[in-house]
């Protein structure tokens, strides 16, 4: 079959999807409000602050009947998510300033810093794990696999701490937090790039192990594979069966569970963010959380869980379109 | 150049002293950490008293040595003995909070499991919406909601955590349900609620405790996580991630010792865990080696 063929029920697929997602994004958020709704938090006390304890009882009351918090909970919910479906995400009453700014202003470090520590675990864990599975039980395989046992036990953001330690204090080879120079009065994208080799590398060798393990398992597997045990019988050199035939068809597998270890990688940046004083999506969850701001608590997590179900399909949809054995229909 | 020769030889006399195989070395490492990580923490009320609010802010942020082993921070305190209690609160949490997360993902699993079908479909459908959730989002959100508190911690993990369990579960009560000792029991005469009690529990237990132990090290990371970014336990307990968080501002000043040593504990100890589960999994599923061997 062509490409093109194998392709053409990917438009059903991506219905066929759709109609799933939305009404377990609908649920989602149906959950998510109610879990708001049911807080013990005065919203309006939450959002006087400290004034709360001088204003009058007929302010709190101006500001519930403003954004109708007492309105019965359906009114409420409808109004929220008929606001959603126009594009408006609602107000930050932690920022005191609209959802879709807070986002729009952070999430795109938060992508940058994500997509750059994908990059380089895809590209490492595939190199690594490969080179271990070449020898299973040697000394490199058991090396690598002690150390990404090791560094799995480890949570981030003590990792974080111990990179500023070494690399930042210790050393002085890189900046200890924040994305540009005290006295840069501009972004400049060198010296944005040398804020981020600390975050980046500390985000990627954190997830490296779940990566390393996984290519390692998967290539030793197919080393046992008759088209790779073949190869070798051809007198092909080594790099060629490990690289060209056996890592070759571990790679879809492979690919398909990226698309779900995406959440793990979303919760370790917003530590590495906090960490390192970056001012992506991380900081902002925590402080909304502090003040329980629902507004924007729930539209970080419902815009990241669509971002997640894309990624998903997308990695669906490449496989389908790499992999000649899979059809679409299913 | 004497000693570094003789030491292989003693380890290798100490291994066939005890019959253990190079592997097993790992193994027993692993088992007396964890032995004396929770007896410690359990008598460490007895032994070793704290004083959860005192202070010494004349000795603030000295280094490790013989009377504060890992220092102190920069309010005094020595980080050895808050990380004792850390470590408690820690296990406390992991401990309950995996317990929470196993009944709920044994429950869900174990419905989707038997009853198949439409109910299954939709179960699963939930868990797979959930998985795409980042967890820690999740449960930052579930702890905004009831505002930080031991309670809202543990609520925290264990809403968070049962989707594995519940897939776990589920896949084996599938694959069990089309075994012949099920049929032979049906046809014997046996009812519903006997054949899931007597002929498909007995099965899945030991995998849920297998679920179980593996996931207290991601229940600890949870937890230190969340208190990590200030909205775990209330901030003057000690707790290990507390520790890690207020002692940054030493990381930055030099005093490493406030942050690293704390987080150490947490390395160590899921480490062990993880070694003990991985070697237990091995031995329930020889299919599947983990082959971790350390």
């Amino acid at each position: 079959m062509t490409r093109s063929g194998r392709l053409a029920g990917a438009g059903a697929v991506v219905r066929r999807r759709l109609l799933v997602a939305v009404p377990v994004l609908a649920a989602t958020s149906i959950g998510m409000f109610a879990l708001g709704a049911a807080s013990p938090v005065d919203p309006a006390k939450q959002y006087a602050g400290a004034a709360a304890f001088t204003a009058t009882e007929e302010n709190l009351a101006q500001i519930r009947a403003n954004w109708g918090v007492d309105d019965p909970l359906p009114v409420q919910y409808l109004r929220w998510i008929g606001n959603l479906v126009q594009g408006d995400l609602g107000w930050s009453t932690s920022r005191h300033e609209p959802v879709a700014s807070v986002l729009a202003a952070r999430a795109g470090w938060t992508l940058l810093l994500i997509g750059v520590s994908l990059a380089l675990v895809l590209a490492a864990s595939l190199l690594l794990g490969a080179l271990a599975a070449y020898r299973r039980g040697g000394l490199f395989d058991r090396a690598l696999r002690t150390a990404a046992y090791a560094v799995q036990s480890m949570p981030v953001f003590w990792l974080g701490l111990a990179a500023i330690a070494v690399f930042a204090l210790a050393l002085g080879w890189l900046p200890a937090g924040g994305l540009t120079d005290v006295t840069a009065t501009s972004t400049s994208w060198g010296d944005v790039a040398h804020h981020l080799i600390l975050p980046v590398g500390v985000l990627a060798v954190s997830q490296a192990p779940w990566f390393v393990l996984f290519v390692r398992d998967a290539v030793a597997e197919s080393m046992r594979d008759d088209h790779v045990l073949a190869a070798r019988a051809r007198g092909l050199p080594g790099r060629t069966v490990l690289f060209g035939h056996a890592l070759r068809t571990a790679l879809l597998p492979f690919l398909t569970l990226v698309g779900t270890h995406l959440p793990e990688l979303v919760g370790g940046a917003v530590l590495v963010e906090t960490v390192f004083s970056l001012p992506g999506l991380g900081a902002v969850t925590v402080a909304a959380a502090m003040g329980s701001d629902f507004p924007l608590l729930a539209a970080i997590t419902l815009v990241t869980t669509a971002v997640v179900l894309a990624a998903n399909l997308a990695t669906d949809l490449a496989y389908a379109a790499a992999d000649p054995r899979v059809r679409l229909d299913g | 150049m004497a000693d570094l020769a003789a030491r292989p030889a003693l380890l290798r006399t100490a291994r066939s002293r005890l019959r253990l195989r190079p592997g097993q070395a790992g193994v027993v490492t692993a088992g007396l950490v964890l032995v004396v990580a929770v007896v410690g923490s359990l008598l460490a009320p007895l032994v070793w008293p704290l004083d959860q609010s005192a202070v010494a802010l004349d000795q603030t942020r000295s280094a490790p040595s013989w009377a504060h082993l890992a220092g102190t921070d920069d309010l005094g305190r020595d980080v050895a003995h808050r990380a004792v209690y850390g470590l408690r609160v820690s296990l406390l949490v992991g401990a309950v909070a995996a317990l929470v997360a196993t009944v709920l993902g044994g429950v869900v699993g174990g419905i989707a499991g038997t009853l198949g079908g439409r109910v299954d479909r939709i179960l699963m459908r939930v868990v797979d919406t959930i998985a795409a959730m980042p967890h820690l989002l999740l449960g930052i959100f579930i702890v905004a909601m009831l505002r930080p508190s031991l309670g809202a911690v543990i609520a925290s993990v264990g809403l968070t955590h049962w989707l594995s369990t519940a897939r776990i579960v589920r896949s084996e009560l599938l694959s069990l349900r089309t075994r012949p000792f099920v049929d032979a029991a049906i046809n014997g005469g046996a009812g519903r609620r006997r054949v899931l009690v007597r002929h498909l529990l007995p099965h899945v237990l030991p995998r849920l405790a297998l679920a179980t132990t593996l996931m207290i090290p991601h229940a600890v990371w949870h937890e230190t996580a969340l208190s990590f970014l200030g909205l775990g336990l209330p901030p003057h307990l000690a707790s290990l991630g507390n520790m890690i968080n207020d002692g940054q501002g030493s990381l930055l000043t030099g005093a490493w010792w406030a942050s690293l040593a704390p987080g150490a504990v947490i390395v160590v100890v899921t480490l062990a865990i993880a070694v003990l589960a991985a070697r237990w999994r091995d031995r329930l599923d020889p299919r599947v080696r983990a082959e971790l061997h350390l």
